[in-house]
């Protein structure tokens, strides 16, 4: 098996930049899109030796993809190379009839679409554009167009956000069945806009918010999901191919401002100036970038830590390097974690609480 | 020189009432120093006395004033250390009472006015601050007339601040102040008031030499503990040390001994000539004991070393502190350590964090009780963690408790005393504004926040001091601390058993909140033997993930839990609880359990 079969694509550009993201995004500069979609594709003939004869897995993440200039867009999906699996991130409110046919034809067969709520003053609290009907009218038209893999991004953890409104979101997001859901908690970093405005309100509603992600996690289970990623849910087979080859340690390539790439013992990020970028692959040179070499240890612990996020068992041997025994001993007598077969299994509550077991397991 | 044009004299004042301007004032008036070399507040030398406006260490300076020799012993000005302040009074024959003309004498004050007037000291009461808006000089001048038994006419009215009437309290020593009597044809008797630690030179004593005289390359010996040395070099503070060849009876100086250990010399002590020694000693020797108690940890356990060489350089200046090694469960290794009181315990811990940049622990402050077991033994117990759980009967140091406040605040400081087991014994109107209320109290009930409740519920109007009075048999318990139903010897108290619920429920609900919740239910209780007095439980983690984990975030993710993994291990394992070093900090903090 030699090159890389997993590949990421940038595309900062947004209409508006949301209070809690903290992605690398641009808001605006329509008349820059066709010109940083020729970077890309630039960079992508620079390290195209790096990549397999074939693909397996496509991505385009954001920033809003589906907000960057129609025929640029068109052209970055045409030049694109073939993958079993090719998921374009959207916001509903780019979502159009003409957009969704025209993902079609460029080869996309999955979208990913940033719902975060169906709760009107909730999504006001994000800032977010898109109200619930649009979410939905969004999922309408993409099933229309052909799209049989659907996923729908959802937050808990809002501002203001109580049970009920939980409970509603679920049951709004079950009702439209897609075969994919990612339900993250709302993290207010330290020093952010948002935290400025909610921080105290989200300390306040902390103990209230506690059981939300055990709901989350039960009602989707219930309806049939399986609970294979910390933050994912999905309907049998229906697994993002794409991300489970991060969190199964596989290299893949990013390409496009504050993209970064991992292949073998190498990660790098480029950095996130866009002019930068765009003039340094005009000139036909690689963008600047940081370099960041990874040890044999360093890689057992993130094959440890990506590991445990899955619901699939971690061969012990692959990651018995990276362990303490005694934090090992800790976990297994608290039932978080089991030992069967040569495998190391998290249990459900092992699960809740992956982060401090990782914390405690690792050496 | 003849004794006659000798005054020897200290200031009795209270913290900020201008003490240190008004000895300032004084060097500058005599022209010891010219205003170019003066810092400010020169006495105070050490940088922790300037900032708090306190002086720990006394000191000595000799001035020059129309024919006479002024020697200034600058006296402690503190309640912890009442037995220095009566040595360095009785190195003299005359006080300064210095009384802020705003403000009115204060408790201190008159602990140390009254210790003076005990020494047979001649007071000259002098009202400072005149020059306030805010000044009353007729008041404080009719309240410490009334103190000391003077009339007002004979209290002088200064401002140190803009120097106007220095030169009248200058005249009124020279005046009133007697010269020092003593016989100058006597074996040699040299009462140390104060030492210090010459880095090259060893230890320094601060003397009053009372009869006959001193030369340098003689042979003394202090006399209550025995220790000889030859003296390397005697002189007095003209205000830095300036070498002669004689010290006669009357006169104030120092005397360069060349010992390496503080301790050999003590504040009290007598030196006399080895070869022809005095019969007595002079009076009033006493052996300090530290009477507050409290266990020093460093942060960082990795820092043991460098706390013991602190703790080790800081006895060299501080005879009065103690220290032996202790090891704790919960904190590892650190010290007991003994201190004349709580300022005492405060000054040794920001010297030990400011000057040798320590990061510290230190446990709730206890008193030394007097133990007698079931078995018929007695012990004397310095840290509650060491308290038999099967007592006869134990004792408790007790003290005399003085506070000054306006009128309006008395109930609120009976109250006080009484939550803390305290025995009104008289009160008394100093003026129609101000009381004066004495108590007997257990100390072991104000080393415990009492100063910031007095603070606090007097609106900082109250006015403190205290003398210990012996020990008395108390109903006291031990509570401990368990979590997990793993006890943690650091957080064990002493207390009465009236106030063991009290203290316990409040520990218990600090560390609740301070403990951050663990991966499973950590039950915490305090008990008095193995009966729970109170009990709350830390619940479980419901949820501990990172959110979201892709290609971009996989570097940053592992490091945060890296670093939540180092978190852990700078954690202190009681048991199977993990608690940060934080959550001890803020359980042991007294204000925030208050809080």
């Amino acid at each position: 098996m030699s090159g890389v079969r997993h590949l990421y694509l940038h595309l900062p550009f947004c209409a508006h930049r949301c209070g809690y993201c903290d992605f690398v995004t641009l808001v605006g500069r329509r008349g820059e899109h066709g010109a940083y979609v020729d970077a890309l594709l630039r960079e992508l003939e620079l390290e195209r030796g790096l990549l397999a004869p074939r693909l397996e897995t496509v991505f385009l993440g954001g920033g809003t993809p589906t907000y960057t200039e129609a025929a640029a867009l068109r052209r970055l999906l045409a030049a694109l190379p073939d993958a079993d699996e090719v998921t374009v991130e959207a916001n509903p409110e780019t979502v159009t009839p003409e957009l969704a046919a025209g993902l079609r034809a460029g080869g996309v067969n999955r979208v990913s679409l940033g719902a975060q709520s169906f709760r009107p003053a909730l999504l006001d609290v994000l800032e977010r554009r898109a109200g619930p009907d649009a979410v939905r009218r969004a999922f309408v038209i993409l099933r229309e167009a052909g799209f049989d893999n659907l996923s729908l991004d959802l937050l808990y953890g809002i501002p203001g956000q109580r049970a009920s409104d939980l409970d509603a979101d679920l049951e709004a997001a079950l009702a439209l069945a897609p075969e994919h859901v990612s339900y993250y908690e709302l993290e207010a970093k330290p020093g952010t806009r948002f935290t400025h405005a909610h921080g105290g309100e989200l300390a306040g509603q902390a103990e209230a918010m506690e059981g939300y992600f055990e709901r989350v996690v039960e009602t989707l289970v219930d309806a049939g999901f399986r609970w294979y990623e910390t933050a994912n849910f999905s309907r049998p087979g229906r697994e993002a191919r794409h991300n489970l080859g991060y969190w199964l340690g596989r290299d893949y390539l990013g390409l496009g401002i504050g993209a970064v790439s991992t292949v073998g013992a190498r990660r790098w990020r480029n950095a996130p100036q866009l002019a930068a970028y765009v003039a340094a692959l005009a000139g036909g040179e690689a963008p600047a970038r940081e370099l960041e070499v990874l040890d044999a240890g360093t890689k057992a612990r993130e094959r440890l830590m990506l590991g445990l996020r899955l619901d699939r068992p971690l061969r012990f041997g692959d990651v018995a390097a990276a362990i303490e025994p005694d934090g090992l001993a800790r976990v297994e007598r608290l039932g978080l974690a089991e030992r069967r077969n040569g495998d190391l299994v998290l249990t459900r509550r092992g699960r809740y609480l992956g982060g401090a077991v990782t914390a405690e397991l690792m050496a | 020189m003849s004794l006659d044009q000798i005054r020897n004299f200290s200031i009795v004042a209270h913290i900020d009432h201008g003490k240190s301007t008004l000895a300032d004032r004084i060097l500058e008036v005599t022209q010891t120093l010219t205003q170019r070399e003066m810092r400010e507040q020169v006495l105070d030398s050490m940088e922790l006395e300037r900032e708090r406006g306190i002086t720990i260490k006394a000191q000595a300076v000799t001035v020059a004033w129309k024919g006479h020799v002024l020697n200034l012993i600058d006296t402690p000005g503190h309640v912890d250390f009442t037995y220095e302040v009566s040595r360095a009074l009785q190195a003299c024959e005359g006080a300064l009472l210095l009384v802020d003309a705003a403000q009115g004498a204060q408790a201190q004050t008159l602990a140390n006015a009254y210790l003076a007037i005990e020494n047979d000291l001649e007071i000259v009461p002098v009202v400072n601050k005149i020059d306030l808006p805010s000044a009353d000089p007729d008041a404080a001048a009719g309240e410490i007339s009334e103190l000391i038994g003077d009339t007002p006419d004979h209290v002088l009215r200064i401002s140190a601040k803009t120097g106007e009437g220095v030169e009248d309290v200058l005249d009124a020593i020279v005046e009133r102040i007697p010269p020092p009597h003593g016989d100058p044809a006597a074996p040699g008797r040299a009462l140390v008031f104060d030492s210090s630690y010459d880095q090259y030179r060893g230890v320094v004593a601060f003397v009053r030499v009372v009869d006959g005289e001193f030369r340098p390359r003689q042979g003394l010996r202090a006399m209550a503990q025995g220790t000889e040395f030859e003296t390397e070099e005697l002189g007095v503070f003209a205000p830095d040390r300036s070498p002669r060849e004689r010290l006669y009876a009357g006169e104030v100086g120092y005397v360069i001994t060349g010992l390496k250990d503080v301790s050999r010399l003590k504040v009290g002590d007598t030196l006399t000539h080895a070869a022809k020694p005095a019969l007595e000693p002079l009076p009033g020797y006493k052996d300090v004991k530290p009477t507050v108690f409290a266990g020093l940890y460093p942060t960082d356990s990795d820092e043991y070393p460098e706390l013991r060489d602190a703790l080790d350089k800081l006895k060299l200046n501080d005879a009065s502190l103690f220290y032996e090694p202790e090891t704790s469960q919960a904190l590892g290794f650190g010290f007991r350590c003994g201190f004349l009181g709580l300022l005492h315990m405060e000054i040794v811990r920001e010297r030990l964090e400011r000057e040798f940049d320590l990061d510290l622990l230190v446990t709730a402050p206890n008193v030394a009780y007097r133990v007698r077991t079931k078995a018929g033994e007695e012990v004397e117990v310095h840290n509650p963690a060491d308290f038999p759980r099967e007592v006869e009967e134990v004792e408790e140091p007790y003290i005399r408790a003085t506070t000054i406040v306006p009128k309006e605040h008395v109930g609120a400081v009976m109250e006080l005393n009484t939550e803390r087991r305290g025995r009104f014994d008289h009160m008394e109107y100093l003026s129609e504004e101000r009381v004066l209320l004495q108590y007997d109290l257990p100390l072991g009930d104000v080393v415990y926040d009492y100063y910031d409740q007095l603070k606090s519920r007097t609106k900082g109007y109250a006015s403190f001091d205290y003398d210990v009075i012996g020990f008395r048999p108390g109903d006291l318990v031990r509570v401990d601390i368990m979590l997990a139903a793993e006890p943690v010897d650091a957080l064990s108290i002493i207390v009465h058993r009236d106030s063991a619920y009290g203290r316990g429920r409040a520990l218990v609900d600090r560390l609740r909140k301070e403990i951050p919740r663990q991966m499973f239910d950590v039950p915490v209780q305090a008990a008095i033997g193995s009966r729970i007095i109170a009990r709350e439980t830390i619940k479980a983690k419901r949820k501990d993930v990172l959110a979201k984990c892709y290609g971009g975030d996989i570097t940053r993710k592992r490091k945060l839990i890296e670093r939540q993994k180092k978190g852990k291990k700078r954690m202190k394992q009681v048991g199977t609880v993990e608690v940060p070093q934080e959550a001890f900090l803020a359980v042991l903090d007294l204000d925030g359990e208050r809080r």
